[in-house]
């Protein structure tokens, strides 16, 4: 059996590249995929507490977790497109205004 | 010999990670996600949590990713649009504070896991993550989030479609 610090420790380096991810890039899709990365690195650690632990409570947030991601996907990808349709860009340097 | 798949799984999402992140081209971020999220299903079912590594598979590396890709070919990107950063300082900034913010996570688990009742490998059962354990726990006792995550979904579908609407 793989000792819990082992996943916690790979939680914890995929959660800093999705931190690094959002920072350093210009492109709103990736940083989209970035703050994927985030939210599975955190359900990486909830699975592997909740498995050590013997509860199953762990599991069900990262149900809940899953659920939420593809809502705030879907939702996001449409902010995008409508960004990319009255800016012709994509870039977030370029979406610094609320209103044009 | 769990140890060397563990090992070999966390090299392959890690890297793959660096990857996400570091393309010019978002198709090909896309494809590296997908890369990602499967090596994590892969330690789920590791774990034992068969149900959620299942779910890992058909909603992320599935259905988000289609999500994802899908946009991008709409979008249809030129690959030089981004180009090299303005801000150089910012990069190393970035670097930096990650860096600090990585290295205060090791810290904290660290002091986490040695003070206080340990909790390796208690019982680590393998049916607890059965789907079976997970909908006993999710209908049971935590109905009510259940619920309130379908009328989160139902929000989030009204909300894509007044968002891309043109006129109404």
């Amino acid at each position: 059996m793989v000792p819990l610090a082992y996943y916690l420790t790979l939680s914890a380096l995929l959660f800093a590249i999705g931190v690094v991810g959002v920072l350093i890039n210009r492109n709103a899709i990736v940083i989209f995929m970035s703050i994927e990365i985030m939210l599975n690195a955190v359900n990486l650690s909830l699975i592997a507490f909740s498995q050590f632990m013997g509860s199953p409570a762990g599991q069900v947030i990262v149900f809940l977790v899953m659920a939420v991601a593809a809502a705030e996907a879907a939702v996001g990808l449409a902010i995008i497109v409508v960004i990319h349709r009255t800016r012709e860009s994509i870039n977030v340097d370029d979406v610094n205004l609320m209103k044009w | 010999m769990t140890l060397a798949i563990f090992l070999a799984l966390a090299t392959v999402s890690v890297i793959s990670a660096i990857l996400v992140i570091s393309q010019k081209n978002s198709v090909i971020s896309a494809l590296y996600l997908v890369v990602t999220l499967a090596s994590q299903a892969v330690l789920y079912f590791l774990l034992g949590a068969t149900f959620i590594g299942v779910l890992q598979i058909i909603v992320y590396a599935g259905a988000i990713m289609v999500l994802f890709l899908f946009v991008i070919m709409l979008l249809n990107l030129k690959r030089d649009e981004f180009g090299p950063d303005k801000k150089k300082g910012q990069r190393v900034l970035a670097f930096l504070l990650t860096l600090f913010l990585a290295i205060e996570i090791l810290a904290a688990l660290k002091i986490g896991l040695s003070g206080g009742q340990a909790v390796t490998g208690v019982s680590a059962k393998l049916s607890i993550g059965s789907p079976v354990e997970v909908a006993r726990s999710l209908f049971i006792d935590y109905l009510y989030p259940f619920e309130i995550v379908s009328i989160l979904l139902l929000v989030a579908i009204l909300g894509v479609i007044v968002l891309v609407k043109k006129r109404f």
